[in-house]
């Protein structure tokens, strides 16, 4: 909040001295927007170390808005997908990390650095770089995520698979061929599968980590149709090191560097207006 | 500065280094070919020298149902080969569960620490500690201290820890070569240790885990010397008693407790014999063993080489 | 509390009996993996209890010192140095069969063979580590030795020679599969980097590869020493049983293992001094070996880590 007061005082000060208003300022670090709409996470100073002892996430304060699309997006070695893994608590597979700061689930408040990290996953889906299905049929890969929560009644599974994939844009395609092995499918279909795979348990965010850097054109228009679609149902929380796919998709974007945040904002107006010199930099390709 | 670096070129005779380079490949390549076929040549001359001596022996049905007899030809691998099974059996069943687990634990569950370390260090000594060693340590343990006797479970017991760093080792080793993504496509899901890997890890690595069991399986079977030092003999008349059948539950354990003797052990015993016709019988037996050690060998790579093709 | 739009239904039982579940499994494998250490344990405790007693019998000095082992003659003598000049003289043939030709093997498959060939190769030397060792022990026997007495028609039947060659062979795919290993770990960058110099590929494997993974290939060299020391079959079969203190390899003598055959193949009774002597060779066989495995453990750790 006070961080949003002084970037105001700012505002009116770059307007006094030079009067164009808009214009990002020399000297501001730090632009964070507080966003209207309900919330559904609210990370608080994290701070993230490797087990080197390398601290790659620096007092990174940030909201995830309620069904809305934000996209993180910064040079590559920002900390930018280390910041998304933290939502899953996936570098705890690692020994040796540490965490600082709290991510805070919304509406119940939890922060989920300290909740058990296997819960946190069944909460928080995420889709990785590379699509990753199980070398099972496409069937068994939709369902994974309910049979390692216990779920196992026939009707219930055929329910939710099809939902699934429907809303991953995928029926269509497979539902001739569910029990067939999901890595005979194309790169785009897999990641796709990988993305119906994550929403079958409805998880309260989604996290996705580049998730077209593997694909071709073709196949990363339909996963950005596809993320379209699920704004407005699902929390959707993206790193991508695209900018155009960050506006195409997102309706906030989060702008980090040398792992801290520098600029969080409507997308439209971190692209064409941004409030930071640095922002603007990196997004007219002067760096980065 | 270009008259210089002319000078370095000149002198030297690129037609001739190039020529010297390559004589040098060709000599280094051929070395390694030979050394190949004197590898080769040698499976080849042992493979044959066995089924050629031993013909008159292996050719014989009789020689797969008859028992050890003193006179040379007419003495048959009845017992040895239902002993080899019977040990085998319990070798498998005790080696692979326990070589697995251990393997698991190692690559799934174990922090960094000391006992971590220690069991790590174990392992790769265990692979190496002879394997007579094995032999006496059931000597002083299983026969000395718990007074089990010669027995087919002490056998397989004793072959069942001389292989158990083989299983571990490969079941590490097919765990770890499983891509990380698998790993984090499962935990991503919110699965827990014990899920990702009975459901994923595991089935991933099977071909790999089978493969080594197979190996160790058939490293025991040809195995001689801790059996030897267990005290198992080479003249057996009989068969142990059948696992199945009899009065109910039709499951008896009484093969545990059986005198047996082994393949290597039976051509041992020949081997040493003096008179030359069992020099035959050796060899015919040598023949079976090697064709039996050969088929499992055989079929680990098969199974391998067609997971890793899928 | 929950938006309509998250969450599926999770039973807390289910959540509770997965976690214990899992707590039972990591106990059970980390018992299995105990185990292992317990085998260790085992084997300490075996052979150094029971040489404890031969100790009380014979004199410590007397068995490191001593040149003759008669253990089953009327008057027995327990010195153990004919046992490891025997072992000694077999590894060494074994190990100098084995050492030039595992690394040529491993240079010419790590470095020239294309993947075809390797392919082909591994499981072959695969194969021939699977020979049981007796099989083995019959070639050096019935039909290595009559070959070499062709060439020397005094050696007799019983050799060291026969034997060392045998499982120079014997141990070859071991050594080679070690060196191969060592060689393929050091990263294509440095073998490009003498390619883009004008290296030749033999001075690229000789002058920047070896050298890359000397630890590795010394590793490999000591384990197969280890195994060498301790292999049985072949030298119990071939090489005699009769204690002998020579370095000749044109004589037969018992090794360490083949004594400790000897011993278990005859009748003598559990308890006696004679007994007692087997614990006493196994324990100084197992030091032997356990030395050269914890040598090349850490060896192979270092490269491991270097690359």
């Amino acid at each position: 909040m006070s961080t949003d007061q002084t970037s105001t005082i700012q505002i009116s000060q770059s307007a006094h001295q030079g009067g164009q208003a808009g214009k990002p300022s020399e000297t501001r670090e730090h632009w964070y927007l507080e966003p209207d709409g309900a919330l559904r996470a609210r990370v608080s100073n994290l701070k993230f170390w490797y087990a080197d002892g390398t601290q790659a996430i620096d007092d990174v304060s940030m909201p995830l808005v309620d069904k809305k699309v934000t996209a993180l997006i910064g040079p590559s070695g920002c900390g930018k997908s280390t910041f998304l893994r933290c939502f899953n608590r996936m570098h705890d597979l690692y020994q040796g990390v540490k965490y600082s700061g709290s991510i805070n689930l919304l509406p119940e408040d939890e922060n989920l650095i300290d909740l058990d990290a296997n819960i946190v996953r069944m909460r928080v889906g995420m889709v990785f770089q590379k699509p990753n299905p199980f070398p099972k049929s496409i069937y068994e890969n939709v369902i994974a995520g309910l049979k390692i929560r216990g779920i196992r009644k026939r009707e219930v599974l055929d329910e939710i698979v099809e939902t699934s994939l429907r809303q991953a844009a995928l029926w269509d395609e497979v539902k001739d061929r569910l029990h067939q092995p999901a890595l005979s499918m194309s790169g785009g279909q897999q990641q796709r599968l990988c993305i119906a795979r994550a929403l079958a348990v409805k998880p309260e965010i989604l996290l996705l980590d580049e998730p077209t850097s593997a694909l071709d054109p073709i196949a990363t228009a339909k996963v950005e149709d596809l993320i379209n679609e699920l704004s407005g149902n699902v929390t959707v929380l993206i790193v991508t090191h695209n900018m155009q796919q960050a506006a195409r998709i997102s309706n906030y974007t989060a702008y980090m560097y040398l792992g801290k945040l520098i600029e969080y904002n409507d997308t439209n107006d971190l692209f064409q207006r941004p409030k930071c010199q640095r922002t603007e930099d990196y997004i007219t390709g002067r760096f980065g | 500065m270009n008259t210089m670096s002319t000078n370095i070129q000149s002198g030297i005779d690129y037609a001739s280094i190039s020529r010297k380079n390559r004589s040098w490949d060709i000599i280094f390549a051929s070395l390694g070919i030979v050394v190949l076929f004197i590898a080769i040549s040698t499976l080849l001359a042992l493979f044959l020298d066995l089924a050629i001596r031993g013909a008159p022996q292996w050719t014989n049905p009789d020689f797969y149902t008859s028992f050890p007899s003193r006179k040379p030809l007419e003495a048959g691998i009845l017992s040895a080969w239902v002993g080899t099974i019977m040990v085998m059996l319990v070798t498998a069943i005790v080696a692979v569960p326990l070589g697995v687990a251990a393997g698991l634990y190692m690559e799934e569950y174990a922090d960094k620490n000391w006992f971590t370390d220690v069991i790590e260090i174990n392992v790769s000594n265990l692979a190496g500690v002879p394997s007579i060693v094995y032999g006496l340590l059931a000597l002083g343990l299983f026969v000395q201290t718990f007074g089990m006797g010669e027995t087919v479970l002490v056998a397989g017991l004793v072959l069942a820890l001389m292989i158990l760093p083989i299983v571990i080792v490969s079941t590490r080793e097919s765990i770890r070569a499983i891509p990380i993504e698998l790993r984090e496509a499962a935990y991503g899901l919110g699965a827990n240790q014990w899920q990702t890997m009975a459901m994923y890890m595991l089935p991933a690595a099977k071909p790999g885990i089978i493969t080594g069991a197979i190996v160790g399986l058939s490293r025991a079977i040809g195995e001689t010397a801790p059996i030897i030092t267990i005290g198992a003999l080479s003249y057996i008349a009989f068969l142990p008693p059948s696992p199945i059948g009899g009065d109910f539950p039709f499951i008896s354990f009484e093969w545990l407790n059986s005198g047996f003797t082994v393949m290597p052990i039976q051509m041992f015993g020949w081997v040493s014999r003096p008179q030359a016709d069992f020099q035959i019988t050796a060899a015919a037996a040598g023949a079976v063993l090697i064709v039996m050690t050969l088929a499992m060998n055989g079929l680990a790579i098969y199974i391998r080489y067609r997971a890793r093709k899928s | 509390m929950r938006p309509e739009s998250s969450g599926v239904q999770v039973s807390a039982h289910f959540l509770r009996k997965r976690e214990t579940v899992n707590q039972i499994a990591k106990y059970v494998l980390m018992a299995a993996a105990a185990i292992s250490v317990l085998v260790t344990v085992g084997i300490v405790y075996v052979l150094v209890s029971e040489a404890v007693v031969f100790f009380e019998e014979v004199s410590v000095w007397e068995f490191i010192s001593g040149t003759s082992w008669t253990p089953l003659f009327a008057v027995p003598t327990f010195g153990i140095l004919p046992l490891l000049s025997g072992t000694i003289v077999v590894s060494g043939i074994a190990l100098g069969v084995s050492i030039p030709l595992g690394l040529t093997l491993a240079v010419y498959l790590s470095e020239y063979a294309p993947d075809k060939v390797r392919e082909t190769v591994k499981p072959i030397l695969e194969l021939l580590e699977g020979v049981p060792t007796v099989v083995y022990g019959y070639f050096a026997l019935f039909l290595v030795t009559p070959l070499l007495q062709i060439v020397f028609p005094d050696l007799p039947g019983f050799n060291m020679l026969a034997p060392g060659l045998v499982m120079g062979i014997m141990i070859l795919p071991y050594t080679t599969s070690l060196s191969e290993d060592a060689m393929r770990a050091v990263p294509n960058s440095i073998r490009e980097g003498a390619y883009a110099l004008g290296y030749s590929r033999f001075h690229t494997a000789v002058k920047v590869v070896i050298p890359a993974a000397i630890s590795g290939i010394t590793a490999a060299f000591i384990l197969a020493m280890s195994r060498a020391v301790g292999e049985t079959m072949v030298v119990a079969i071939a090489a005699g049983q009769m204690a002998n203190f020579t370095f000749n390899p044109m004589e037969g003598a018992a090794t360490i293992t083949a004594f400790i055959v000897q011993v278990s193949m005859g009748d003598v009774s559990h308890g006696s001094v004679a007994y007692m002597s087997i614990f006493a060779a196994g324990l100084v066989l197992f030091l032997l070996t356990l030395t050269f495995n914890l040598i090349g453990f850490f060896l192979r750790k270092r490269y491991r880590q270097a690359y």
